[in-house]
């Protein structure tokens, strides 16, 4: 009999009860709740006269609505401020412990999770958020679930799961100077496209993802959705290990190498067939600009805008064309020669703390470009904050002419105040480019950290590894 | 939840792959706590011409007469029918509160993405993937038969055309059976209890590092 893959061997650690049918009823160990797709949920519970199954394995974090400049003012929109004190008032009729608005832990649910050691590898994690996937990049089957769903864990600690299909993505080779994780990703969205994980749970593999840090893994797991996949994962390596020694949820002492001594079996074994196996060259990948309205748009930033006419398939050179012009584009255009109005360093993908310093070192004493009104990083978490302050990141940037703000999620989707007014084009280091995701009429390009600072400093898209 | 057995409603053609949630409906709307009054903003930047905020009398709005369901007869329709990928991107289930309060009762597309997906089934909301020259042959026929009806028949996994021709769909049982009978599938898995708290004992055991929480209290 061939051996597991990772994915089936944290399915199998959690089954609670086999339909007999390929599906099966799943323990939740570790559930994430922020206050857009929660309430729905709590109502529900409080409709049904349930309680929560286990509070204790639940966290919330309010994100999507907070504000990311003079938090002691509160929120001024009375709409996201209903939704966070709903939250509030949900988790403490309920007792579920929450890191509110003014808590310095308060960040990007996907940030905090493994930041605050709550999610765990070996664990199954959830929250009502696509971006859930983030948290594969520890060796956890973390996956993003509707409202429905998040009320169903709540009540029950468990979700109905069919087995999913199994794709490993290898990457192999040395990534070159100036490559980061996003690229990485963006170039493997590039390649499958952003269907081509559908139904499938991806394991990244080969080389070039291990020699990413832990943050790196999951900037890379993080856009596992953008390829359709609704879980990514990374084996369990030594960096893992260690980078949960020190967090506030985790195991210690003797508890602490026990966990690890479990959690050094979470990989594919070496004969486990997976149903898919797609390759890339990193030492082949360049730093990734996006010029459409969905992510599978992406290509080299020395390349150019491509051109509907080289396309056959009807179908998608419509959707090309569409999107080229919703984004002002016209075909053939050099990437470095598209200038930006706005630049967001921040996001679940890519606001920790190795991407404030990636971002940070390209500045080297530059100033944002005159034609860039706006340039803003917001930091994945309080946490993440204060740790940049510490090494004095925030004076880097802001000497630089960017915006230092406060944690959540921001104009990744802006939901809060900050936004993208029709027709303006930003450099982004957020996960989505679809079609007023930044503020309606709003045109993303998605980048890394390192090249959105990049792009800054010269008011268009350059290579970070010429800037 | 709303049953699903056979339904027979207007098709309305949107002739686009990738549909993604934030298309479906905009952030701005997902601040509501609530889970119903998302059909007015329902495509809400295709189908108005100006921006839209919550709390506004959306009937007053500019609406776009190139959006398709903005137009006779399609303002009417209950099925949509789409490209690959319907319903990419972002898990909120307020894309699928936002079709059925529209007054759609299910989508064909040759794809659907895995939460949305998932979603649709939790809220009455049929996803019928079809082959691609198949939803192909649906957008002709509507294109020469604007008001064009189909039947779906869960029941038999099917859906009829007018003109006799049929489509056969793919359904998972276990799914089927719920949305026929309109199960709350919560209450469902509540008469696993037994076996839920029976894998946590076991399991506090084994990863004991993951029970903090509960050492003296075991499941609700």
């Amino acid at each position: 009999m061939a051996g597991k893959t990772l994915y089936e061997k944290l399915f199998d650690a959690h089954v609670v009860h086999d339909q007999g049918d390929g599906t099966a009823l799943l323990y939740i160990d570790r559930h994430l709740v922020h206050e857009v797709t929660s309430p729905q949920a709590f109502e529900g519970l409080r409709l049904a006269g349930r309680k929560p199954w286990r509070t204790g394995a639940m966290l919330a974090v309010p994100d999507h609505n907070v504000p990311t400049t003079n938090r002691a003012g509160g929120i001024v929109d009375p709409v996201s401020r209903e939704q966070v004190s709903t939250l509030d008032r949900n988790c403490q009729e309920f007792g579920v412990q929450e890191f509110p608005m003014s808590d310095l832990r308060q960040g990007i649910v996907h940030i905090i999770g493994p930041e605050e050691g709550f999610t765990l590898p070996g664990s199954t994690v959830v929250c009502g958020d696509s971006h859930t996937s983030t948290h594969g990049a520890i060796g956890a089957l973390a996956f993003g679930i509707g409202t429905s769903e998040v009320e169903h864990v709540m009540a029950t600690q468990t979700l109905l799961q069919k087995r999913t299909k199994t794709m490993q993505v290898r990457v192999d080779g040395e990534l070159g100077p100036g490559v980061t994780a996003k690229d990485v990703v963006l170039a493997i969205i590039g390649k499958i496209g952003t269907a081509g994980g559908t139904g499938y749970a991806i394991e990244f593999a080969g080389s070039a993802i291990e020699s990413l840090s832990i943050e790196g893994r999951m900037s890379v797991c993080n856009m596992s959705i953008e390829a359709g996949a609704r879980a990514g994962m990374v084996a369990v390596d030594e960096k893992t290990v260690e980078y949960f020694r020190d967090k506030p949820f985790a195991p210690t002492g003797e508890m602490f190498d026990r966990a690890a001594a479990y959690w050094r079996t979470l990989k594919s074994d070496p004969d486990a067939q997976f149903d898919k196996v797609v390759t890339l060259d990193g030492s082949k990948i360049e730093p990734q600009v996006s010029w459409g309205t969905s992510p599978e748009m992406v290509g080299p930033v020395n390349g150019r805008v491509p051109d509907p006419a080289t396309v056959t398939d009807p179908v998608k050179a419509e959707g090309m064309r569409k999107a080229l012009e919703y984004m002002g584009l016209e075909a053939n255009t050099p990437m470095t020669d598209i200038q930006i109005d706005k630049v967001f360093i921040g996001s679940c993908t890519n606001a920790r703390i190795e991407d404030l310093r990636a971002a940070a070192a390209v500045i080297k004493g530059g100033h944002v470009a005159e034609n860039v009104t706006l340039a803003m990083v917001v930091p994945g978490s309080g946490l993440v904050r204060q740790q940049a302050e510490k090494e004095g990141l925030d004076k880097v940037f802001l000497e630089a002419g960017f915006e230092w703000r406060e944690p959540g999620c921001s104009m990744c989707l802006a939901m809060n105040a900050d936004r993208l007014e029709p027709g303006e084009r930003c450099a982004s280091t957020s996960n989505r480019n679809f079609e007023g995701r930044q503020g309606q009429g709003g045109r993303t390009h998605l980048v890394s950290p390192a090249m959105a600072a990049a792009a800054a400093i010269a008011g268009h898209f350059v290579d970070v590894r010429q800037a | 939840m709303q049953a699903f057995t056979t339904h027979k409603g207007i098709v309305a053609p949107l002739d686009r792959s990738n549909v993604d949630t934030d298309a479906i409906i905009p952030k701005q709307y997902l601040k509501s706590v609530k889970r119903t009054g998302f059909g007015p903003t329902a495509f809400d930047d295709w189908r108005y011409l100006d921006p839209g905020e919550p709390g506004m009398d959306h009937s007053q709005r500019r609406k776009n007469p190139d959006f398709v369901l903005n137009r006779e007869p399609f303002d009417r329709a209950t099925i949509l029918l789409a490209r690959e990928n319907f319903g990419c991107g972002s898990s909120r289930e307020h894309a699928v509160w936002a079709l059925t309060d529209f007054g759609f009762r299910a989508v064909i597309a040759p794809s659907f993405a895995d939460i949305f997906f998932n979603n649709s089934f939790k809220n009455g909301l049929l996803p019928i993937a079809l082959k691609e020259d198949e939803v192909d042959s649906i957008f002709k026929a509507v294109e020469t038969t604007p008001g064009l009806e189909l039947e779906v028949d869960l029941p038999n996994q099917v859906v009829k055309a007018p003109d006799g021709s049929t489509y056969e769909f793919e359904i998972d049982s276990f799914r089927k059976h719920c949305l026929i009978e309109g199960l709350d599938d919560i209450a469902l898995t509540l008469e696993h209890a037994d076996k839920i708290k029976a894998y946590e004992t076991a399991q506090m055991a084994k990863t004991p590092w993951l029970f903090n929480d509960m050492r003296s209290n075991v499941g609700g």
